[in-house]
């Protein structure tokens, strides 16, 4: 099964613990600056919004790269950046319309969410269920009964 | 380990910014963050210093496992000496800044001297400097956070600032970080307005690393379950569920402490936070957490579109800082207003422009007794009539504080100073100078003692006797979990972790993460004496500063005047039979002061 980073924002409280979690399992060390996940905040902190890779199908950043350092594991559907090809051009961080591949000034490479292997260490630390790591052929669901549940009781918006 | 081994030294006065190595044996006795700042300002300054002036120091201090993957992982504490007590000020603030700070490579910044004219700090990665502030002098905290990130096209910048209360002398202006989280207390930010000193702006991409990183990921996901168990309540109801227990203990102040229960509570407890009205209008839209927090008890509410507050400014139509306990008790029950909305306006004027809501609440409380007795009237008020539960003038003066206009300048006193303006100082309802929060110490045995001794003046957060207190209303066996909480609570401010979680994690539990952060063997047993040490090098800061046994006191109607009702009814509290039981377990001479015995267990001769 294909699945897929799900967040849902209206669950989010800002807490960061999906950034450390990131650069913990990434960098051996706690630095939001580094993580491959983030959480923006927008009205007076009224709403979180997490936000990393979609892991587009047909990804912007690989086919931008000239060296062929971003390869897809079929597996996961995840888009791998070799730090041995990379030469930390930035073209994919151009090319990406999402801003989710970043340059790295540290390691003069790029950074992006590669799923941690199929365990995204995000998803375990969010202590609330905003970011779970579902069926990608059905991401919708859940908003999706939440809404005929409003149907239902007759307060659709 | 999750020291970064530096700090940053900040002279004013000259201009200089100069990074020095951390104290390690500093560190390893006085834990971190409240701890460290004490011992960095007792090393830094004299306590006899005018805390307004030059020579007082002000330090910002990360705690060993802020920054880190454990809960509640974001708090700093802002140390300095305060200008409403003239005592040791320390004041505890989460939010994303002090986590930042560590990012940006520095365990504590110290500020001394004071500037000629407004400038604020910017630390961006290795790019340290003094800026000038003329553009935002005078502006609001968050009309400052949002001109600095553009002034350096960084969103990314965390910022703790200063807004108009605390450069025009308000005496218990607060540092706001991240919009509206607050070192809230004990008039820290009157003293970095004082500084000229206008903010503090951050951005810190450096990592965090712990000693022993399995082992803590261990701990600290076992805690966080733990964490969860216990805390449900504060995540889904805030500390605002603190209003219902004390209204029916009877230890909720009431119009300046005459009354210890309030009739309009449930208009503004945090069920009423929820309650969705005939309107469609729900006070509350969400909760929110501080940097690494699994709990989540901030609150972000709005207030109703046509309430008199806003219904001509637009401009507070946006979601903001909602009400906790400590707001809802300062512009509820202790004015008498039962106004979610205006309470809720008041709470966006105090992160705005910068102030204490508690000191601000009971100095108006007190100023209401004052025009209640007719001691002053209209004419002094700007012609605002200072009825109790009046909830326009709860509001208008709250402003009026924040840009110290008209008789806002009075209450920007503080309630000692205005109440001995006036020529009733009976009516400030204060220790050391410090207002009261939202306990009755009539009711509360334990907590009394608490503030009494309290080492910033009147504080809940400095030591816990709760259920002690709800447990038995006299005075009898409360010394003993007063000094031991008092101990334990300065260890826990000093972890760079909120005692929010102290309902779930005991001094085992804090050992453990500690132990897995940083170096050295750190168990139960040494944080505990290390809290002991603490508490003490604050005493004896105090002491020097030239405070007495005569300051560990209580106002006279908490001493006289017995409750009038709830379940503390008929009684005053026990302070004269508690104190000299406390100094005895502290190993204070009869003067409170510590004996050279004492000293020498703690390794403070």
């Amino acid at each position: 099964m294909h699945r897929m980073l799900h967040m849902e924002p209206s669950l989010c409280t800002g807490c960061l613990q999906c950034e450390m979690a990131c650069s913990y399992e990434h960098e051996g060390e706690f630095n939001p600056a580094r993580s491959r996940i983030r959480v923006f905040e927008f009205e007076h902190g009224r709403t979180s919004v997490p936000y990393t890779c979609t892991q587009c199908v047909e990804a912007w950043c690989m086919k931008a790269c000239p060296t062929a350092a971003i390869s897809v594991n079929t597996e996961l559907g995840a888009k791998l950046v070799s730090p041995e090809a990379c030469v930390g051009c930035k073209a994919c961080v151009s090319a990406c319309p999402f801003g989710t591949i970043e340059f790295n000034p540290v390691s003069g490479k790029v950074d992006k969410c590669d799923l941690c292997g199929g365990d995204p260490k995000c998803v375990s630390a969010c202590p609330t269920d905003a970011i779970t790591y579902v069926d990608a052929g059905a991401s919708g669901v859940g908003r999706m009964q939440a809404s005929a549940q409003q149907a239902a009781q007759g307060g659709a918006s | 380990m999750s020291w970064q081994g530096k700090i940053l030294r900040v002279n004013l006065t000259s201009g200089e910014v100069t990074p020095e190595p951390l104290n390690m044996e500093w560190a390893n006795d006085y834990i971190g963050e409240r701890g460290l700042g004490t011992k960095y300002l007792w090393e830094n300054m004299d306590p006899k210093a005018d805390p307004m002036g030059p020579d007082n120091v002000l330090i910002f201090a990360t705690g060993p496992l802020t920054g880190t993957s454990a809960s509640t992982s974001g708090r700093y504490a802002v140390i300095t000496k305060g200008p409403l007590t003239g005592a040791i000020a320390c004041s505890n603030s989460g939010g994303k800044f002090g986590a930042e700070l560590k990012y940006a490579g520095f365990d504590l910044l110290l500020v001394e001297g004071r500037s000629e004219k407004p400038v604020y700090l910017l630390i961006e990665g290795d790019e340290i400097s003094l800026a000038s502030a003329d553009k935002i002098w005078g502006k609001t905290v968050w009309e400052t956070d949002e001109w600095i990130k553009k002034q350096h096209h960084n969103p990314m910048l965390k910022i703790a600032t200063i807004g108009i209360a605390g450069e025009r002398g308000v005496r218990y202006a607060a540092v706001v970080n991240d919009l509206h989280r607050a070192a809230g207390r004990s008039g820290v930010g009157t003293v970095m307005g004082a500084k000229n000193l206008k903010a503090i702006a951050v951005r810190g991409t450096g990592g965090v690393r712990v000693k022993d990183p399995q082992r803590f990921m261990q701990v600290t996901d076992e805690m966080k379950n733990l964490l969860a168990k216990e805390t449900g309540g504060l995540t889904k109801y805030g500390t605002n569920a603190m209003m219902d227990t004390m209204q029916e203990f009877g230890g909720l102040p009431t119009n300046n402490f005459q009354e210890v229960q309030f009739d309009g509570y449930d208009k503004i407890d945090a069920k009423a936070m929820l309650k969705t009205d005939d309107t469609g209008h729900t006070n509350l839209l969400t909760n929110k957490a501080c940097f690494g927090c699994t709990i989540a008890c901030g609150r972000i509410a709005h207030i109703r579109k046509d309430h008199f507050t806003i219904q001509n400014r637009k401009e507070y139509w946006h979601a903001s800082g909602g009400l906790e306990y400590e707001t809802a008790f300062a512009f509820g029950p202790v004015v008498g207003v039962d106004d979610i909305d205006a309470c809720t306006f008041a709470g966006y004027l105090m992160n705005e422009h910068g102030m204490d809501p508690i000191s601000f609440g009971v100095t108006l409380a007190a100023a209401m007794e004052l025009y209640e007795m007719g001691v002053i009237t209209t004419d002094d008020t700007d012609g605002v009539e200072l009825n109790f539960g009046n909830a326009e003038a709860l509001t208008v003066m709250a402003e009026k504080t924040g840009k110290q206009e008209g008789f806002g300048e009075i209450l920007g006193m503080g309630s000692k100073l205005m109440c001995e303006k006036y020529g009733h100082p009976e009516l400030s309802m204060t220790v050391k100078g410090q207002e009261f929060a939202g306990y009755d110490s009539r009711a509360l045995q334990g907590m009394g003692l608490g503030y009494a001794t309290g080492n910033r003046g009147a504080c809940h957060l400095k030591h816990d006797t709760f259920e002690v207190d709800m447990d038995d209303q006299t005075g009898e066996g409360k010394a003993e979990p007063c000094k031991t909480s008092q101990d334990w609570t300065a260890a826990v401010d000093s972890s760079g972790l909120c005692m929010f979680t102290m309902g779930a994690w005991g001094a085992p539990e804090f050992a453990a993460q500690l132990d897995a952060d940083s170096e050295g063997d750190w168990t139960a047993e040494r944080l505990m004496e290390s809290g002991e040490r603490i508490w003490n090098l604050e005493r004896m800061f105090n002491l020097a500063a030239g405070l007495t046994r005569a300051d560990d006191t209580l106002p006279e109607r908490l001493l006289k005047d017995p409750a009038p009702s709830g379940t503390a009814k008929g009684r005053v509290n026990e302070l004269d039979r508690m104190l000299p039981e406390y100094y005895d377990l502290r190993g204070w001479n009869e003067a409170g002061e510590p004996t050279e015995d004492t000293l020498g267990r703690l390794g403070l001769s």
